[in-house]
């Protein structure tokens, strides 16, 4: 009697074991594939590329000598305080500049704002290398507009500082016009009604306002500088640059342990940008859950024509890297023969890939979005919305957030390193289509993933349950609600990985077989060969491609919003 | 309640820790079959966490739950037999209000008829028959509140669980759904819980209602139980209004409160107790002054018009300088023109007087 009294109390007291459905092995399956995918295509070969930093070229253990090495060679180590130097310098500029234009669209009454709208997306329909090139004919040894430069040359640090302005310019408009959209108008009011002077006003409301958007923009940009590769190549010269320094140390020279250094070296500060970033961010949530009434600007004369102005000026300045670019891709031989022709769309006969090269880069691009959309949004689905396995989701949310931090460069370096090794069981993907699609997915996961993540998040939490207790499978809901209802945002995914696909250069470099040359590569090489209005005329092609997909995801949006207005929030 | 009506929801010592935290600590509760129970507490008590252990959304750490004489403690929640409501409705925004109401039936490979015909009655039951084609969005809070439950009981589960599913709706919306939601419950005989911390919404719904407070069970009765007679000094202050006075046990059933002597049972007290003495405001009387026992003279401190009723504020030696609310009818007010400094005896009837060990500190 007594002992079956006990036995009943130590089977209350034991842990209550629930069992695993259908449903949980299936959730669990899938992210386990996540899992693997994440593991195999972003940690390991981190790993090994960081490994290779710390070894001799016969594969033994030499701890810190690369580096000391490297620290010692002042060649290289000046590369990085150019790297530097150019990127804070880069920053600070662009940071005004994209303070006054975004300022311009959301504060003021300027006409003519979807214009300047429009304008500042184009830079993003383009390889970095685009502004270098524009930059060469505009002001390069016989550019139209050399004696600007008063005997200065662009190839160096003034051609990569433009060229990069150039480029990141929307990267930073975007983090700054949400930073400057979210402002709430009440503060305006109390401000005005404490007779506070416009100027006090700008400097206690405004800038307060939109300070972490700036800290984050301020980051952003300068990662994408310290790790941008198709500038410094371009317009370069003999200023040696972190990037450029991996690409001739691996391409040029072999020595893929110095390779592995500088990507060490290269990993730090954009790891450190990265941190920061993040933590800002978080910041910037803890503002915007206010219940806000928004910001309405009121017209004033003089305020909004010298914004009309200045706005002018940075839209003249863009159309005229991208039309020097047409123009010289339309030219038959710049500066001799300055007659139209096509002759310089005849890719097939330069060195470069030819319009081979072109359709792969639709063909990898196209693959990148399907495939990475799948990816990245049923794993941010199972990370969000998953049961079980705690722990391990969000470990993989870490994971899918690390790609950002990690330069192209690096990511290409690594999977050379991983990928190329003879005894590893994936090697066959070495050099085919697959390890450009794998590379560039990952590329550009972090900025994927967060987008599906924020679409998940508005999401009833509570959808899943109720699934649950009308006995129908996730899936059935995943398919049925969950992506109806994040279409919006699971286009967005897909064009951000296309048009990234299209126009990168730094993870798929090193990647490239002689069957799987892209248009932004052979951009890179026949600029390097010296066919550079060629080179124009191909990265002309990659930005009516990215044009036309993006003229089609707005079309597709907006057709999307009409259909779905019924059951959308009013 | 008849004791002989069959328990359908058996729960044995659960516990649930989140981590350190102990969010319920060893819950037993029988349920019986088409009743309406109520877990009611303030926010944190642990009520929500309870339903979700029942659903199987959360299952509990240690502890057995039995269903219809069935154990599904360890079942996920696609194993068990419920239909669950919640506060934000989770009604599928991109489907219309049929296919909402449709979507435990469609994937049970029905005719296609037999869905329709489900659906319709359905919509009939929540009289939501006109809006069938339409979206949530375009319905107003209380009718997609209705949609969820009509989407709930589709598939004729054995248990309804609601989770706090007034709480989003407006004062008015609010009260008139109460009474449809139970009216609907009664009809169909389906066994329902519900979630909330709404003291009225429990009192008027209910046929039982379990109060709870960090992780326990404080009490489970009828609603005139657990007004008339709470069972803890929390329950006492937690549903209705209660004054509280202290003082100390005198003699079996004789309690000394500041300078006076009050009549009560003392049951499950000794001689020199310290207790807490609780009466509600409306139980205090003013008048049938006839019945001599505990007839106390009072100052009016304070007089607050609330409309049906005043609450005055009584003061006098009686109560030392604790402060005692107790509600007076208008007319009685009118009557005996009673005012701000008028002084007239009351009377705290015995049988309405609770004794509840001392506050602490």
């Amino acid at each position: 009697m007594a002992d079956t009294i006990q036995a009943a109390q130590a089977a209350q007291r034991a842990v209550v074991r629930p069992k695993i459905s259908r449903d949980d092995w299936i959730m669990r399956s899938i992210m386990v594939v996540i899992g693997v995918f994440l593991l195999v295509a972003v940690l390991l070969p981190l790993y090994t590329m960081m490994s290779k930093s710390v070894e001799d070229k016969g594969g033994g253990f030499i701890g810190l000598a690369n580096f000391s090495e490297y620290f010692s060679t002042p060649a290289l180590f000046n590369s990085a305080f150019n790297s530097l130097s150019i990127s804070i310098t880069t920053t600070i500029i662009i940071l005004i500049v994209t303070f006054i234009y975004a300022y311009a669209l959301t504060r003021t009454c300027m006409p003519f704002k979807w214009f300047f709208k429009v304008v500042a997306v184009v830079p993003l329909l383009t390889p970095s290398l685009l502004g270098g090139i524009s930059l060469i004919y505009w002001f390069g040894n016989q550019g139209v507009l050399k004696e600007l430069l008063l005997g200065e040359k662009i190839y160096g640090p003034i051609g990569i500082t433009m060229g990069s302005a150039y480029w990141v310019f929307p990267h930073a408009l975007m983090i700054v016009i949400t930073a400057l959209s979210i402002t709430d108008a009440r503060l305006y009011e109390a401000s005005d009604s404490l007779r506070a002077s416009k100027l006090k006003t700008f400097f206690t409301v405004t800038i307060p306002g939109c300070k972490y958007g700036l800290i984050s923009a301020g980051f952003v940009v300068f990662t994408l500088i310290f790790t941008d590769f198709g500038v410094p190549k371009v317009v370069g010269g003999n200023y040696n640059m972190l990037a450029t320094d991996i690409y001739k140390q691996v391409i040029g020279q072999q020595n893929f342990q110095m390779g592995a250094v500088v990507s060490v070296v290269l990993l730090v500060p954009a790891v450190i940008a990265f941190s920061v970033d993040r933590i800002v961010q978080r910041k910037q949530i803890a503002l915007l859950s206010a219940r806000a009434v928004p910001y309405t600007p009121k017209p004033s004369r003089g305020r909004d024509l010298s914004m009309l102005a200045f706005c002018s000026v940075i839209a003249i300045i863009i159309i005229a890297m991208i039309g020097m670019a047409q123009y010289a891709a339309l030219v038959t031989f710049w500066p001799y023969n300055l007659e139209f022709s096509l002759a310089n769309y005849d890719f097939d006969v330069m060195d470069g890939g030819g319009w081979e090269a072109f359709w792969n880069s639709i063909e990898m691009a196209l693959y990148t979005a399907l495939f990475g959309t799948i990816i990245v949004f049923s794993g941010a689905y199972l990370m969000e919305k998953g049961r079980g396995f705690t722990t391990g989701r969000s470990i993989l949310h870490m994971v899918a957030i690390t790609p950002l931090a990690v330069p192209g460069m690096v990511l290409g370096l690594a999977y050379i390193f991983f990928f190329n090794h003879p005894d590893n069981p994936l090697h066959f993907i070495y050099g085919t289509m697959t390890i450009l699609v794998v590379a560039t997915i990952v590329h550009f996961y972090t900025v994927s993933h967060l987008t599906a993540v924020t679409a998940l998040k508005q999401m009833d939490p509570e959808f899943e349950s109720v699934s649950a207790s009308l006995k129908t499978p996730f899936y059935k809901t995943f398919a049925r609600v969950t992506v109806p209802v994040c279409l919006p945002a699971v286009f967005d995914i897909s064009i951000y990985l296309f048009l990234n696909a299209m126009t990168t250069v730094s993870a798929v470099v090193f990647l490239y077989a002689s069957d799987t040359t892209l248009a932004s590569v052979a951009v890179l090489n026949m600029d390097d060969a010296g066919d550079v209005a060629p080179a124009a005329a191909m990265a002309m092609m990659i930005a009516y491609t990215c044009a036309a997909m993006r003229i089609a995801h707005v079309v597709l949006t907006r057709g999307i919003a009409r259909k779905t207005q019924a059951w959308r929030h009013q | 309640m008849d004791s002989a009506a069959k328990s359908y929801l058996k729960i044995e010592n659960l516990v649930k820790k989140f981590g350190d935290f102990t969010a319920l600590r060893d819950i037993s509760l029988d349920v019986h079959e088409g009743e309406f129970v109520c877990f009611l507490g303030p926010s944190g008590c642990g009520k929500t966490t309870l339903l979700r252990a029942i659903a199987g959304l959360d299952i509990q750490t240690h502890g057995r739950i039995e269903q219809d004489g069935k154990d599904i403690s360890t079942l996920p929640p696609a194993e068990r037999d419920f239909g669950i409501v919640f506060q934000s409705y989770a009604l599928f925004p991109n489907l219309s209000v049929e296919r909402n109401i449709a979507y435990g039936l469609e994937n049970r490979k029905l005719p296609r008829l037999e869905i329709e015909t489900r659906v319709g009655e359905l919509l009939d039951l929540v009289s939501l028959r006109d809006q069938g084609k339409k979206y949530p969005a375009q319905l107003s809070g209380g009718q997609q509140q209705r949609v969820a439950l009509a989407r709930a009981m589709a598939t004729s589960p054995g248990l309804l669980l609601l989770d706090e599913p007034l709480s989003a709706l407006d004062a008015r919306v609010r009260v008139h759904l109460r009474g449809e939601i139970k009216d609907l419950q009664r009809r169909l005989g389906v066994t329902t819980i519900m979630v909330t911390h709404d003291q009225e919404e429990a009192l008027t719904m209910a046929d039982r209602i379990v109060v709870m407070n960090h992780g326990v069970i404080d009490q489970v009765g009828t609603p005139q139980e657990i007004y008339g007679a709470p069972a803890t000094s929390f329950v006492a202050d937690f549903i209705g209004s209660m004054n509280f006075i202290p003082g100390l046990v005198a003699e079996k059933n004789r309690v000394k409160v500041g300078g006076f002597a009050l009549d009560c049972d003392t049951r499950g007290f000794s001689d020199g107790d310290a207790i807490t003495v609780a009466i509600r405001p409306e139980d205090i009387n003013a008048q049938d002054m006839e019945h001599d026992d505990n007839v106390v003279d009072a100052e009016i401190v304070h007089l607050q018009f609330l409309g049906s009723f005043y609450r005055a504020e009584l003061g006098g030696t009686a109560f030392s300088g604790h402060e005692v609310e107790a509600n007076f009818s208008v007319n009685l007010v009118r009557r005996k023109n009673i005012d701000i400094g008028s002084k007239l005896p009351i009377r705290l009837p015995s049988r309405h007087i609770q004794l509840y060990p001392p506050f602490e500190g």
